[in-house]
């Protein structure tokens, strides 16, 4: 597959993602060199870099050819390591390009969400440099077209987010089951976080290494692609490959039953870490599988979709009924997104232009739905130093701002129509309903029933959280408190989310615009259909 | 951006329709203006000196005009026109909004914008000091962009969102007073019974647009209309599934049950969502379908004949044993909406929609001289009432007049409709059907008389002393009492059937019977049925002595019970359904992640920790260690003091378990 160029001066050959990847990395590099009591100077740095990065990232969707968009555009390919002919090879196409938008977006809002509301200890220098070097890694894996590059990326995600658990996360002890003694949440939380991931990759970099020898000793994703399209993968070999880049993805998703460290994740990190975990590092799973997986082992694609299907399922209807469990707050919506991403890897295993379509437009609305949610939830938490339900009750009253806002992304979440989550959801029981020819219909009608009870359950926990959390009287423990109302910046980082949301919902075209195009073409190409 | 397919249209609808012209091209204007008033409302609607019921107001009064206009073109003209607009495609499927301009949608537009203008009027005097008066009116205004979402929607995409968002605005506007857990249940209640029937909804729309290829309504009708064979198959399926997302809006048994705890709303909303326009959208879905349930599914129409007679007879029984006026009401809306339904099951198109319009009026009518009552005493509950009728001169006339137009007698408006049902009922050879149909006429004029002579005769039993609303108030009621008798008057057979032709202009021709006269043994049967309802009722609770002793003498103890326990359905959902999934179910699923998942986790992490441990005495004291020790030690320094797991190595236990996984894989690949 070659790749597209366009020129558009001192954008080409590749600057342009190049400039969107590394940039952050850069910045972070020179706030780190800031001297630590110039916060606000850290501050505006940090914040200026992300919207260059946001504005690199918006001219180079402008810049793209939307007519083609299933071609790899904008990229370049430089030598990098030429001892296993692994390359700099970048590019995107309409796959990739709003999940790059959507990286670039929620990173600025996490960056002015920052400014204020940093929980213990503080230190917007390490934090703002972590959410840059974050940044790097979630870009450049989605424009990375060589996989020991996207592995490098894929990888890189993971530290920053490590440290933001660890350190700015909950400090209170908690018990963990078959453990005698109480351990840190935080501490729990962001080891496990790091262990399940690393564990799933460390499978990815094997099924790697396997393609690479198989292969054509390349690492190159459009050459795996036409190589894997006219069946160069066959046999045992290729069923064990995607068994390891599904177990490496499906950690990521998560997908049932590998979701645990992220109930435990979400819950001890801080608010803006729940923001990206949620809206951007989960989708780096299941963009793995549109990317690398389902093109480039087409065949074991079909053989596992029942099973992915299956397993979808169960996570819509495991993470709805978990929800119903839960007191926490934090907790809840972490259990949401096990639920939603379980419609995502839904609409992926139908492997039909809708399902994959409906997996697009459900990683964005989740992104932008959830990342609003545990915003809220996160500054709420900050508040009222509490995440428990059963405490909280009347916020319209006492936080009407944050209270409404709640209501509103609750609606979003539960995939009202008019608004980003529903297209994601329906689409996903559309595909689902006729999946790829020769897949087998029963299982994926009974996973599509399932989801739409799914979609009950939804609406049933998250009215519930509202019922609990936002309606009703105050409860006693907060009449004489002072609480305090979003400010400024936490608005400034909310209400972009709000209108995306709306402009996604009443106009998917946003969306499927991009990807359209480029799905087909990968189905057609992979599957014939 | 916007097509229209005109063309295809004039080919197949009568020649005599026009496009509609200007009109019928703008009238997305009515669907849209509403959704920029409440954005209005919500952020300017404060500073006003009406505190944003003028925006609402003017709003609802450009649609009242619009609509009118729409419907005096139709009459006179006859106007068929459907307009679409691409906001996205996925694979070869087109996601198409759009708006229809035909004689139905039309017909929902007026009644929309009549009966919402009326209580928008009533609803500025009667909220009045309440609390969230401004989001009231916003939620009011978004509630008539969604219905006009609904009823405007020329493909099944629209359609199911404008469906959903008028349950949001239901959601919104049941809970308005949520300081109370009661109210805010009932609104949850309203909202998940809904999402129930919307499951068989949107997968009824799944199989549609699957079979057929398109989301357009106008195709899938034209391709049942023409023996598609792929469409043929699913039919039935796709028939009964989307009737069960009516039976959930439609609140036909038994998922009626969250419409009488939607009374917990303020009785605006009532009187407008859960009386007149909302819950009709259940009856428009199936009437928008018609012919693709004529044509195909014709299996279906005997399901939704089923449930409609089981619906208009045991609501109507409920509503019998009610003390609280607005759940009277209420369970009269359930038993109405039955009627309509089974009017579409018998294959009457016509009629369902010509009671479906007079309904509207007078029911609205009842709810807001329910609401006047209300107002004035303060309580729901009928034992504090009575008398009324010297206190309350314009609400009780007016009342009166709505519940005969119920009750069905000539020549208000309810009698030509139910008789048009009836007819039609008689006409299919549904004998059973029919007696059940005229017993429901009866139950009708008996619980309706009941209720009057509890508010408004006999002596006041209630507090203070109650006085008549204001004009705001009882303006409303008088107009819509006019509509009440008048109504009806548009389609009465053998005299004058203009309402048959309005409804019946659009693009796909309705195929069903339409009687020349009238049906007299049809009604003679439903007026003696209502006018015998209304003796007897009268005389239990009038003549026989005082009417809150009436309960007393016709009381059968256990029929009562099972009727004032809701045929024990409410019980039985929260025992075996509700209360299941949320406790039980749900803290299984959560013990089960808990105790069985993560534990199984930590176990993995305890004992790679262990083996981390013996290697590292054993083998490892040199090079790695230092290496790792160094990580290991910024780790610390960054503040995340790690112990985990008693041992405090986490970096070197996740490395000697990393490189274990590649070693065994590596060695695995190569014996590949």
């Amino acid at each position: 597959m070659e790749i597209v160029t366009n020129n558009f001066g001192f954008l080409e050959n590749g600057l342009g993602i190049t400039l969107v990847v590394f940039f952050p990395l850069v910045s972070a590099l020179i706030v780190a060199l800031l001297p630590k009591k110039q916060e606000l100077l850290i501050k505006l740095t940090a914040l200026g870099s992300s919207l260059v990065t946001f504005i690199l990232s918006v001219i180079v969707a402008l810049q793209f050819d939307y007519t083609k968009a299933e071609q790899f555009q904008l990229g370049n390919k430089l030598s990098w390591i030429e001892a296993i002919n692994s390359n700099y090879e970048i590019g995107i196409d309409g796959i990739s390009l709003p999940l790059l938008l959507l990286s670039t977006f929620i990173t600025v809002l996490a960056i002015i969400y920052s400014f204020e509301h940093l929980p213990e200890p503080k230190s917007p220098k390490g934090m703002m440099a972590l959410i840059l070097i974050l940044e790097t890694g979630m870009n450049g894996t989605f424009v990375a077209l060589d996989l020991i590059l996207f592995f490098v990326f894929f990888e890189l995600v993971l530290l920053p987010m490590y440290f933001m658990i660890g350190i700015w996360g909950d400090r209170t002890m908690r018990t963990v089951s078959g453990l005698k003694n109480e351990v840190e949440t935080r501490l729990y939380a962001s080891i496990k976080f790091f262990v399940f991931t690393l564990f799933g990759s460390a499978f990815m970099l094997l099924g790697f290494l396997g393609l690479y020898f198989r292969g054509a000793k390349t690492f190159s994703i459009p050459e795996l692609i036409e190589l894997g399209t006219s069946g160069a993968f066959t046999g045992t070999f290729a069923t064990l490959v995607f068994a390891v880049l599904f177990l490496g993805f499906a950690v990521k998703v998560p997908m049932w039953p590998l979701h645990t460290w992220l109930p435990d994740a979400h819950t001890a990190a801080p608010t803006v870490g729940s923001v990206l975990l949620a809206a951007i590092l989960l989708k780096l799973g299941s963009y793995g599988f549109v990317r690398i997986a389902l093109p480039i082992l087409p065949e074991q694609a079909k053989a596992w979709a029942p099973a992915i299907a299956i397993l979808a399922a169960i996570g819509i209807i495991y993470g709805s009924l978990a929800c119903l469990a839960q007191t926490d707050l934090k907790r809840l919506i972490a259990f949401s997104s096990v639920g939603h991403m379980g419609f995502v890897m839904l609409g992926i295993s139908s492997l039909t232009a809708i399902g994959i379509n409906a997996a697009m437009i459900g990683m964005v609305a989740h992104g932008v739905i959830t990342g609003l949610l545990f915003f809220l939830s996160g500054s709420m938490a900050h508040t009222y130093h509490t995440r428990d339900m059963g405490r909280l009750g009347g916020n319209m009253k006492l936080l009407p701002k944050t209270g409404a806002l709640l209501a509103f992304t609750a609606m979003a979440s539960l995939g009202l129509p008019g608004l980003a989550g529903f297209w994601g959801e329906f689409m996903a029981l559309l595909g689902a309903y006729n999946p790829l020819p020769g897949l087998n219909v029963t299982i994926f009608r009974t996973s599509m029933v399932a989801g739409a009870i799914g979609t009950v359950l939804t609406a049933g926990y998250l009215l519930w959280m509202l019922q609990r959390v936002n309606l009703g009287e105050p409860n006693e423990e907060w009449k004489d408190k002072e609480l305090h109302d979003a400010d400024a910046y936490e608005l400034a980082a909310w209400i972009p989310l709000v209108i995306l949301t709306i402009l996604i919902g009443v106009f998917p075209k946003l969306i499927f615009g991009s990807t359209n195009d480029a799905v087909i073409s990968l189905v057609t190409k992979a599957f014939g259909g | 951006m916007v097509t229209s397919n005109l063309i295809s249209f004039l080919a197949e609808g009568k020649a005599t329709y026009t496009d509609g012209g200007a009109a019928a091209e703008y009238t997305w204007l009515i669907v849209v203006l509403p959704f920029i008033a409440a954005l209005l409302i919500t952020f300017v609607g404060k500073y006003l000196p009406l505190k944003g019921a003028e925006i609402a107001l003017a709003t609802i009064g450009f649609i009242f005009a619009f609509s009118s206009y729409l419907l005096y073109l139709n009459v006179t003209e006859g106007v068929a026109s459907e307009f679409f607009v691409n906001v996205g495609s996925i694979g070869s499927f087109d996601l198409e909004f759009g708006w229809v301009v035909d004689g139905l949608s039309i017909m929902m537009y007026f009644v929309v914008g009549t009966v919402a203008s009326l209580v928008f009027i009533y609803a500025t005097n009667y909220m009045k000091g309440e609390i969230r008066y401004t989001f009231f009116f916003t939620s009011l205004t978004l509630f008539a962009g969604s219905m006009l979402v609904l009823v405007s929607s020329p493909t099944l995409l629209q359609l199911l969102i404008g469906w959903e968002l008028v349950g949001v605005c239901s959601y919104l506007l049941i809970g308005h007073y949520w300081e109370n857990k009661d109210n805010s249940s009932a609104a949850m209640k309203a909202f998940i019974t809904n999402k129930i029937a919307d499951i068989g909804l949107m997968i009824g729309i799944i199989v549609l647009a699957l079979s057929t290829g398109t989301m357009r309504i106008s195709e899938i009708l034209y391709q049942s209309t023409h023996d598609y064979e792929s469409l043929k198959s699913v039919a039935y399926l796709a028939g009964v599934l989307l009737f069960i997302g009516a039976m959930g809006k439609s609140a036909q048994f038994p998922l009626h049950v969250w419409l009488p705890d939607a009374m917990a709303g303020p009785t605006p909303v009532s009187a407008l969502m859960h009386a007149a326009t909302m819950v009709t959208a259940g009856v428009y879905l199936l009437a928008r379908m018609f012919p693709f349930y004529e044509g195909m599914a014709n299996q279906a129409l005997d399901v939704v004949l089923l449930f409609g007679v089981i619906t208009l007879f045991a609501a109507g029984l409920i509503a019998i044993v009610q003390d609280d006026l607005k759940k009277v009401l209420a369970y009269s809306t359930v038993s109405q909406l039955g009627y309509m339904v089974a009017a579409i099951g018998s294959g009457a198109y016509t009629a369902a929609l010509f009671h479906l319009w007079t309904h509207a009026f007078f029911k609205a009518l009842l709810f807001l001289g329910a609401g006047s009552v209300i107002h004035a005493v303060h309580t729901n509950s009928m034992k504090e009432m009575g008398g009324l009728r010297k206190e309350m001169p314009r609400t009780y006339i007016t009342f009166i007049l709505g519940t005969i137009a119920l009750a069905g007698l000539p020549p208000l408006a309810g009698f030509f409709s139910k008789d048009e049902i009836l007819a039609s009922l008689s006409h299919g050879g549904y004998s059973a059907y029919f007696s059940i149909a005229v017993a429901g006429a009866f139950i009708t004029a008996f619980y309706m008389t009941r209720a009057v002579v509890l508010t408004f005769f006999g002596e006041y039993r209630g507090n203070g002393h109650p006085h008549e609303s204001d004009s705001m108030m009882t303006t409303p009621l008088i107009i819509l009492a006019g509509f009440a008798i008048a109504a009806g008057w548009v389609n009465i057979p053998g005299v004058y059937t203009g309402f048959t032709d309005w409804v019946t202009t659009r693009k796909t021709p309705i195929v069903e019977y339409h009687p020349e006269s009238f049906d007299y043994f049809a009604l003679g049967s439903g007026l003696l049925a209502g006018l015998t309802g209304i003796v007897l009722a009268y005389y239990v609770y009038q003549i026989l002595g005082r009417p809150e002793e009436g309960d007393q003498k016709i009381k059968v103890e256990p029929i009562w019970n099972l009727l004032e326990n809701k045929y024990y359905l409410d019980d039985f959902y929260f025992k075996f359904i509700v209360n299941p999934t949320k406790s039980t179910l749900a803290n299984l699923i959560d013990r089960f992640n808990t105790n069985i998942l993560d534990r199984t986790v930590n176990m993995f992490g305890v004992a790679a920790s262990y083996l981390g441990n013996i290697v590292y005495e054993k083998f490892d004291q040199g090079g790695i260690d230092k290496a790792l020790n160094i990580s290991s030690a910024s780790t610390e320094a960054l503040g995340a003091r790690v112990k985990l797991l008693q041992t405090g190595k986490a970096q070197q236990y996740i490395m000697y378990f990393l490189s274990g996984v590649i070693v065994i894989s590596l060695l695995i690949l190569l014996v590949l």
